[in-house]
């Protein structure tokens, strides 16, 4: 009965691609929404764009149960420490997504208040480019992410 | 600015029924009251008053609070700008004065108007004119520790040139 | 269980136990060898003798004893923020409570403090509605639509009938955007997590027709002094009938999830509650100022755009509370759709920007023909127009309130001072009134009812 049953039911892998499989179809972001891309965060992941379709709708409001931090808008010098503090709390492993310009690079406001480019602040894994980026950019973003995840190398584009 | 007229305006026409009793009280002032737009600069001395006299007259709300720089170009160098609105009379009025660069304070309009808390502290935050008088003459907008006010002409925007890290290969 | 006695048959080890438990809170048990800190142990269990007594049930005290035993060191001062997730963005909020009620409330902003008026001066009249469209980043148009106005007062120019009916199209359409996700958040704060997936479903309708019109879904850079920067796309007319013809019953849904809904009632009635007296004081516009009753409304009293052609009702509401002001903003979508219907039927044909060089770049057409006229739009770009000396303040109703734009040239190419009055900088100002003795539950609703955007706060 077990001999028949079996062969059906054992897959062989390694304990790091299972790990690796794991983390990417289950991520879970931390809410860090700061501007505009904010929206375009919240849209993504309601009806129309639905992120659920990724594991990933769970937006968790404590830092210490999410594993990604997409930080939606831009980043004042004030907010630059909350930002750390907030992926300081974060469980490893721990991956950052920067949404949008002002994020990546400071956008158009190359001034005195903003910190130009979150990877000053956080390592960032992932730039997604856009003035905010539409819902479509957050989730090839995220995707790539996923792939990066899986390879273990660095992915482009 | 040199060319100061104290007299308000060759009486051709009275003004606005609904501003004469401040027009009135204070006559000193530079009144410029036409169809489209009402106009005042007071001395800063002066500014909590006529705020009052204008609040009995009829302009319960207070829309903005804000601070022009005229680094160079006029003296006194800053100008504090009150905009001022009434509901029942449907009707704006600004309000500017001058505040020199050697002793930025202004009387707070709080009493007045509570509603200017933040905007003073905005004013105090990006331009240093203190209002005395405000209950918590804090920074609002910088962080507590920050040293200058941003929107002085004199504080730089700030600007640092960009720099692309680990630019990846173009595949 | 031992049924012949009805006593519980209670081992030795137990026994023990209790015996040690009764000593323990008599405090007469004999001290334990392992304590290093013999009085330090003593004294403590001494002062919560009778906590430990009550937490074993040997005592029963109603809560009503404590009340006057509560000082001024039971008030606690927590704080909300800026990292949170129902405080829209990243508001801080320093919360006094003596208990479940809140005593103080102070809002601390600056977490998103981006130097926009700074960089307002570094940029030209016409670059200026780039920067100003990514302040209140829910009602962008509404911020290019003041910064142009003002511009345009003081060059002195007025816009052709087509540009300002298609102003008011956008605008308007911009207010429903805007207060769909205003009724979205408020839902999810208070729990319908249907009016969250509703309100974004709806709205992708509206940012689906803006993205065909203005390339962008939010931020477009679409009105600019002198006119819009396009004039409307292909096909229009079906796409807006098609709004107009979705939304309305999709509000009767949100009636359906909302208007009655007990849960809801009782979250927003009553709660947040503020007078027209204190609006006025503190400098409140928008749907707040109306849902106190007073029908203020920008576009009634000062009417911009050529809006006074349109007809449409102010609603107001009674209480000033938050379910008052979740009543306003529904009706405001349903005048606002009738604005939409009745500018997408007049919309007049012409010119979508105004006719004067100085401010309007060649026709497309022209640069491939002429030399002039490419150094002209080249200039117009590089340079931008010089407006003659002077101030001025222009203001719209955006649908969080009175958004004012005050510039101030000095006759250079790019504004000497550009202040935004932003609404929810000043109806932030009303969180203390409204949140005054009332319990810690009620924050969020009274927070979503305000509807702040913080970009707008900050700048």
């Amino acid at each position: 009965m077990a001999r028949r049953s079996t062969p059906g039911n054992i897959v062989t892998t390694t304990i790091d691609w299972a790990a690796r499989w794991a983390q990417t179809q289950s991520m879970w972001p931390a809410t860090f929404g700061l501007a505009c891309c904010a929206i375009e965060m919240m849209a993504t992941g309601t009806a129309h764009n639905d992120l659920a379709r990724f594991g990933m709708e769970v937006f968790r409001a404590s830092p210490r149960q999410a594993d990604l931090m997409i930080v939606a808008g831009r980043v004042s010098q004030k907010m630059a420490p909350v930002l750390r503090q907030v992926y300081d709390q974060m469980p490893e492993p721990k991956w950052v997504i920067s949404m949008g310009a002002c994020a990546s690079t400071g956008g158009m406001f190359n001034n005195y208040a903003l910190v130009q480019g979150v990877d000053q602040v956080v390592p960032v894994d992932m730039y997604v480019p856009g003035c905010p980026p539409g819902p479509q950019s957050l989730m090839h973003g995220i995707l790539t992410l996923q792939r990066q995840i899986m390879t273990g190398q660095k992915v482009s584009g | 600015m040199s060319e100061v007229t104290t007299d308000h305006a060759p009486e051709a026409e009275a003004p606005h029924p609904v501003i004469a009793p401040v027009v009135d009280r204070f006559p000193e002032a530079r009144w410029e009251i036409s169809d489209t737009e009402w106009l005042v600069d007071v001395d800063r001395a002066q500014l909590s008053d006529l705020a009052a006299a204008c609040r009995d007259a009829g302009f319960e709300v207070c829309v903005d609070v804000t601070a022009v720089d005229w680094y160079r170009s006029r003296r006194p160098r800053f100008e504090v700008v009150v905009n001022l609105l009434s509901h029942q009379h449907r009707r704006r009025l600004r309000v500017t004065a001058g505040v020199p660069a050697d002793d930025p304070t202004v009387p707070s309009l709080y009493p007045v108007y509570p509603g200017v808390n933040f905007p003073e502290r905005e004013v105090y935050d990006l331009f240093g004119i203190t209002f005395e008088g405000h209950p918590d003459m804090t920074r609002i907008l910088m962080p507590d520790d920050w040293e200058g006010h941003p929107l002085r002409k004199d504080f730089s925007v700030g600007s640092v040139p960009v720099t692309f890290k680990e630019s990846p290969e173009v595949i | 269980m031992d049924e012949a006695s009805g006593r519980s048959v209670v081992s030795a080890e137990e026994q023990a136990e209790t015996q040690y438990v009764e000593e323990w809170v008599s405090g007469t048990e004999v001290p334990d060898e392992m304590a290093t800190d013999e009085g330090a142990q003593e004294m403590a269990l001494t002062e919560s003798g009778y906590r430990f007594r009550e937490q074993l049930g040997a005592v029963v005290t109603d809560d009503y004893l404590y009340e006057e035993e509560v000082s001024e060191d039971e008030r606690m001062i927590i704080n909300m923020g800026p990292q949170h997730p129902s405080t829209h963005g990243v508001l801080r909020l320093q919360l006094e409570l003596e208990g479940e009620m809140i005593k103080r409330c102070k809002p601390v902003i600056g977490y998103l403090h981006t130097g926009m008026e700074k960089t307002a001066e570094t940029l030209t009249f016409m670059q200026g509605p780039t920067n100003v469209t990514r302040m209140d980043y829910l009602a962008p148009l509404h911020n290019e639509l003041a910064f142009s106005l003002a511009t345009e007062k003081l060059l002195g120019v007025e816009v052709p009938p087509r540009a300002a009916a298609i102003r008011v199209l956008m605008t308007e359409l911009n207010r429903i955007s805007s207060h769909l996700v205003a009724l979205a958040t408020n839902g999810m704060d208070i729990g319908a997590i249907s009016m969250m997936m509703y309100g974004f479903r709806e709205r992708e309708l509206i940012l689906a027709f803006f993205e065909k019109t203005t390339g962008l879904r939010m931020n477009h850079n679409y009105i600019r002094p002198g006119g819009v920067a396009a004039d409307l796309p292909p096909g229009w007319r079906k796409d807006v009938a098609t709004i107009l013809k979705t939304i309305p019953a999709r509000l009767g849904e949100y009636d359906d999830l909302l208007k009655e809904n007990p849960i809801w009632l009782s979250r927003t009635q009553g709660v947040g509650v503020i007078t027209a007296e204190e609006c006025r004081a503190y400098g409140i516009t928008g749907p707040i100022l109306r849902g106190t009753g007073v029908d203020w409304d920008l576009r009634k009293v000062f009417p911009y755009s050529g809006i006074e052609q349109y007809e449409f009702d102010v609603p107001v509401g009674t209480q000033g509370d938050v379910y008052d002001r979740y009543r306003v903003r529904v009706e405001e979508i349903t005048q606002s759709l009738r604005i939409v219907e009745q500018a997408a039927e007049m919309m007049p044909s012409g010119d979508f920007r105004v006719d004067d060089r100085k401010v309007t770049p060649p026709p497309r057409a022209r640069i491939d023909e002429s030399m002039e006229a490419l150094i002209h739009h080249f200039k117009i770009f590089t340079e931008g127009f010089r407006p003659p000396p002077g101030e001025a303040y222009a203001a719209v109703e955006s649908p969080r309130g009175e958004l004012g734009c005050y510039l101030v040239s000095d006759g250079g190419g790019m504004p000497w001072r550009c202040h935004i009055r932003a609404p929810s900088f000043y109806n932030l100002q009303a969180l203390p009134v409204m949140l005054a003795e009332s319990m810690v539950a009620d924050t969020i609703a009274t927070i979503a009812s305000l509807d702040p955007v913080m970009g707008d706060v900050d700048r």
